[in-house]
């Protein structure tokens, strides 16, 4: 975790256009952030918060107004060098329908490597492995239309894997899909971070979602307002009240119960709660 | 409701025909139908008519489905039946004519009724032919085919791999557009509009606030879909590969070999035959 992979310095990014000696509202406000090679970032913030613009510097859909983004050593300040480093950055959308762009499974998974002019035979490749790898080989020649919205999203990782990125950017992939749809996912994405070793970085709403990761970022109002291991950003539960966001649901029973510490998962307060009422549970 | 429109006609199965390179499949057709018209005598007919109904065989495409793809056609067929009996008159080049009949004021000539026989087979054999090739090939492998049968376009700057995107991503959003319009229609009616009665006119303005959000959904849509191929590094259609390269099969040669025979045949009736057309 030594090699910087992306490195944000200052960036600020406005979607309004500005106008003369009027600064428009700034939808990125001075923001940096570094994210090592092998990581597992979560980015957390409600809506508005910046975080979906974050995500699109990071693979330089957006350049930044000020500021620099690096990725990899190479700065995002030319269409040329965009498109180098989307080779780097691989991303997934919310909408599982919307980024899916052949009418048969395994060839939505080749569409990248096919724009990456990979050699065919090697494409058939990947598309295999990466498709095992979230385990929907099986549906491999069925009609995206007819899967479900967590296998579509998971269909979606599958052609980013094949892409061969060193990261994936993950824009609240699990917004749109039903508790059992989002477990298939996270279990996916934890998968690729632990085994494939592809950095990942989820932006996410859900506070569930961010106990897992290496690192937690909360965004709001276009900046970055802490940074730190889930444990160390949990624990300061009035702290992120104050921003309007929640805390995940076992660290606020506990808070609620005055219990010292953080208890971050389900498992955990099962463990505290039962060592307070002397192994009762 | 909406969802019951099944989109394109392909008939999934394994069979010689549905095996059949793209390329192959789609100029052969072309080529058949170009020699349905090139018959000008019933010998040279009956062999494509014969061959049709091989290449019916050999498709495993069910009885029923063909008779399906003719019947959208019935009217024209009668119709020009009709036409052809009451209004050919005429003689043979040799002199030969004959009145078959007299329906009241209408006189029917043996050659309108030879010609009447002759139209419907042609007809039926063309729609035959045309739609055996849509049921045994998928839509993305009839684009796919399309693409690489037109590539020699490029050469005069014509993107033909850029349309042939357009295609694909237009057959992928056809049954997620119908799911969004099911969708909007449901909403619709849940909060009072009347969709179902009144005279046209007023059903048609109905679908306005139906349209309309399926419009704006459209191209929400294809604004988000453009910024994920972008994503994806998808730069138009310089330097593209593809995974699943069209390889011509021995079978393939020998399908264009027996259709050039069946060319080649019916070129020969002709020329021996009576010309009834």
């Amino acid at each position: 975790m030594e090699n910087k992979l992306i490195e944000i310095k200052n960036a600020y990014y406005f979607y309004d256009p500005e106008e003369e000696g009027k600064e428009p509202e700034p939808a990125l406000k001075n923001v940096s952030l570094d994210i090592y090679e092998g990581e597992f970032v979560a980015v957390l913030g409600h809506n508005g918060s910046g975080k979906s613009t974050l995500a699109k510097l990071c693979n330089a859909v957006f350049e930044p107004a000020r500021g620099t983004v690096t990725v990899d050593g190479i700065p995002s300040d030319s269409e040329e060098n965009g498109d180098l480093i989307r080779r780097k950055v691989g991303m997934v959308f919310q909408n599982p329908d919307n980024q899916i762009v052949a009418t048969i499974v395994e060839d939505d998974v080749a569409f990248g490597p096919e724009n990456l002019g990979v050699d065919p035979a090697e494409i058939r490749k990947r598309v295999d492995s990466a498709l095992k790898s979230v385990n929907m080989y099986e549906y491999r020649e069925r009609q995206p239309h007819n899967l479900s919205g967590g296998q579509k999203q998971r269909v979606a990782i599958a052609g980013v894997i094949a892409m061969q990125t060193k990261c994936i950017v993950l824009d609240e992939p699990t917004a749109m899909l039903d508790p059992m749809g989002r477990d298939e996912v996270m279990d996916t994405i934890h998968k690729l971070n632990k085994e494939m070793g592809i950095t990942v970085v989820l932006i996410t709403h859900f506070m569930d979602e961010a106990v897992k990761a290496d690192r937690v970022v909360i965004m709001d109002k276009g900046e970055i307002i802490t940074t730190g291991t889930p444990r160390e950003v949990f624990s300061k539960v009035d702290f992120l009240r104050e921003h309007k966001l929640d805390v995940p649901q076992s660290t606020e029973l506990c808070n609620a119960l005055g219990i010292k510490g953080c208890v971050l998962d389900t498992d955990e307060c099962v463990e505290v709660l039962g060592r307070i009422l002397g192994g009762a549970v | 409701m909406v969802k019951d429109i099944t989109f394109g006609q392909y008939y999934a199965s394994k069979s010689v025909l549905h095996r059949l390179d793209p390329r192959i499949k789609l100029v052969l057709c072309l080529l058949m139908i170009v020699f349905l018209f090139v018959c000008r005598s019933f010998p040279a007919l009956a062999l494509m008519v014969v061959f049709t109904l091989v290449a019916v065989g050999f498709s495993s495409v069910h009885v029923k489905m063909i008779a399906k793809s003719i019947k959208p056609v019935a009217v024209i067929l009668i119709f020009t039946a009709i036409l052809n009996i009451f209004y050919t008159k005429g003689k043979y080049e040799n002199g030969d004519s004959l009145v078959f009949t007299v329906l009241g004021r209408f006189e029917v000539w043996d050659k309108g009724l030879y010609t009447a026989l002759f139209t419907m087979l042609r007809i039926i054999s063309l729609v035959i032919i045309s739609s055996l090739l849509t049921y045994t090939t998928t839509p993305t492998m009839l684009t796919d085919g399309l693409e690489k049968l037109l590539s020699p376009l490029k050469k005069l700057h014509i993107r033909v791999d850029t349309l042939a995107m357009m295609m694909t991503l237009a057959l992928r959003f056809i049954p997620t557009l119908i799911e969004e319009t099911d969708r909007i229609i449901s909403a619709q009616k849940s909060r009072g509009a009347d969709l179902d009665s009144g005279g046209l006119v007023k059903r048609a303005k109905a679908l306005i606030p139906v349209f309309i959000p399926l419009m704006v959904s459209a191209f929400r849509r294809a604004y988000e879909l453009a910024f994920a191929m972008t994503c994806r590094c998808y730069t138009g259609g310089d330097g593209r590969t593809r995974m699943k390269q069209m390889k011509i099969a021995p079978r393939d040669i020998i399908c264009l070999v027996i259709c050039l025979l069946v060319c080649g045949g019916v070129i020969a009736l002709n020329i021996f035959f009576k010309k009834v057309i």
